[in-house]
């Protein structure tokens, strides 16, 4: 998909009216066509190469991609380094920000710097505990929640201040996204939370994997009950969704990652299969389809961790994109730039002084 | 201490109706307060705000109380510190992701505010912490809050 006004893809749009950024994703929401984001893996790595051969994989499939910031309270190359890597080739990315390991000095002037490098996504988090990562005896910042980091981020943008008032002189153009997990208690309240999150700000949402269809349905009535999905500040709701490796890997991820439902149906459908892996992605589709035909709902975020190169398998066999191809470096003129060469990085510096 | 507060949140109702009787009282004692000096009162108000609310809520004394506004439940108990609801690592048993043994303040906080009569404060958007205000008295500076927007709006009437 080329807008009539993108000269050179890639790079900053025109803010339409009624838009807030000059990103792709924001237009291909508007334009209401059905997204796609999928997440990139951030290397253990100082190596920028890495970065652009991991976002490679999903060329031409996915309108943007998400930076994870330290997923599970993990350390890895950080969110902003990779959205950097990222825009400079001209890819769409989100920035993820999460409350847990900075304070409100070092996220606000993270926002700045990040939207200067050309990111025109924001998703803030509130962030996993330490406890779940690598690093249990890190201190556990949390100066900050979602909910009022959403609120900073968009006083940054609209009303050109910091949180202290003083003046931002160019602000940050960003299209602003919360997460949602519509799958664990309090369920009667995860609704006007949502509400909650679209008062301080969020434009976007990305939901936490759904294996459970029903549970999410009932979430978009209400959302809708609530009038949240229409308006001029009408929330774009993308569910999470991934493919599971075996009944065994379900299992695992049920007991340890913090707010993951999956339901027995499930394990029992990935048990039953003679090839645990391919019935993964085969339910993941199924999934998308069932997704896809739910009232109010955007898009889809394909978390594939470690299976990435499912994604475009996925994508492409449910045909969601109904053609569309989303723009990615050397789509149109493949002589452009070549990621995965050594030189894309520098060739980019010189076309973008 | 865990079972107290848990058990505060079941009485969700009779404590608001408690504050409310309270606010009022400690605000007509604001001449008093002013009479003595707000500085010098500031310790000995703390020291018993400390002991009552520690008691019931597990209070941090984070200096800016929003009992009223969540279920009765501080969500300053929460590991992640959230002041607008829970985050998305709530196990399926309504239990904390960091802490398992202890159930989730923000569950307790929505069943809480149900009980409420002013339980839709909930649903507003609250101000992030400002770390100044910590071990300080929250009942005196909603006393002179009080105070002042009582005078503002005096003097407002007055000019008209």
């Amino acid at each position: 998909m080329k807008f009539d006004d993108e000269p050179v893809p890639g790079y900053s749009l025109p803010i339409l009216p009624g838009h807030v950024s000059p990103g792709r994703l924001e237009r291909v929401l508007r334009a209401g066509k059905f997204a796609i984001t999928t997440e990139l893996d951030p290397p253990d790595s100082a190596d920028p190469a890495e970065v652009l051969k991991r976002a490679a994989i999903f060329d031409g499939y996915v309108d943007a991609i998400n930076a994870t910031d330290g997923s599970g309270a993990n350390c890895h190359m950080s969110s902003v380094g990779v959205c950097s890597l990222l825009t400079r080739v001209g890819y769409a990315t989100i920035l993820q920000i999460s409350c847990r390991d900075r304070n409100r000095i070092a996220i606000q002037g993270e926002i700045l710097g990040a939207a200067a490098m050309g990111a025109c996504n924001l998703l803030c988090l509130t962030g996993d505990g330490v406890q779940a990562g690598d690093h249990p005896q890190a201190k556990p910042v949390f100066d900050l929640d979602s909910m009022s980091l959403l609120e900073i981020a968009r006083t940054m943008r609209d009303d050109c201040r910091f949180q202290s008032g003083r003046q931002i002189t160019v602000p940050p153009r960003i299209f602003l996204g919360a997460a949602e997990n519509p799958f664990v208690p309090p369920l009667d309240w995860r609704p006007h939370r949502l509400a909650k999150k679209i008062a301080a700000g969020a434009q976007f949402i990305q939901t936490q994997y759904c294996f459970d269809v029903p549970r999410l349905k009932d979430f978009m009535l209400k959302v809708n009950d609530l009038g949240l999905l229409e308006g001029p500040d009408r929330v774009f709701i993308l569910p999470g969704i991934g493919p599971l490796a075996s009944a065994r890997s379900a299992r695992w991820i049920r007991e340890n990652v913090p707010g993951v439902h999956i339901p027995d149906n499930v394990i029992t459908r990935l048990e039953g299969a003679s090839n645990q892996k391919e019935e993964g992605k085969q339910l993941c589709m199924d999934i998308l389809h069932q997704i896809r035909e739910i009232p109010g709902v955007s898009g889809a975020h394909l978390m594939a961790y470690r299976q990435e190169h499912t994604v475009a398998d996925i994508i492409e066999q449910t045909g969601v994109l109904e053609g569309r191809v989303p723009w990615y470096p050397g789509r149109d003129n493949p002589a452009d730039l070549n990621p995965e060469s050594p030189d894309a990085l520098q060739g980019t510096l010189e076309q973008n002084p | 201490m865990y079972r107290v507060r848990r058990w505060v949140v079941r009485h969700a109702r009779f404590f608001e109706r408690i504050y409310h009787a309270f606010e009022p009282m400690l605000v007509r004692l604001a001449p008093l307060f002013s009479r003595l000096g707000y500085e010098r009162i500031e310790a000995p108000v703390k020291a018993v705000e400390k002991g009552v609310k520690g008691l019931l809520f597990d209070c941090q004394m984070c200096g800016q109380c929003a009992l009223s506004a969540t279920g009765m439940s501080c969500p300053m108990n929460c590991p992640k510190s959230l002041r607008n609801g829970p985050c998305g690592g709530v196990r399926a048993n309504g239990h904390c992701e960091v802490k398992p043994e202890m159930r989730c303040v923000w569950v307790e906080g929505w069943e809480g505010s149900l009980r409420m009569k002013h339980g839709n404060l909930i649903h507003a958007v609250q101000q992030p912490v400002d770390f100044r205000l910590k071990d300080s008295s929250s009942w005196l500076r909603v006393v002179r809050q009080q105070v002042d927007q009582a005078r503002e709006q005096g003097q407002n009437g007055g000019a008209e």
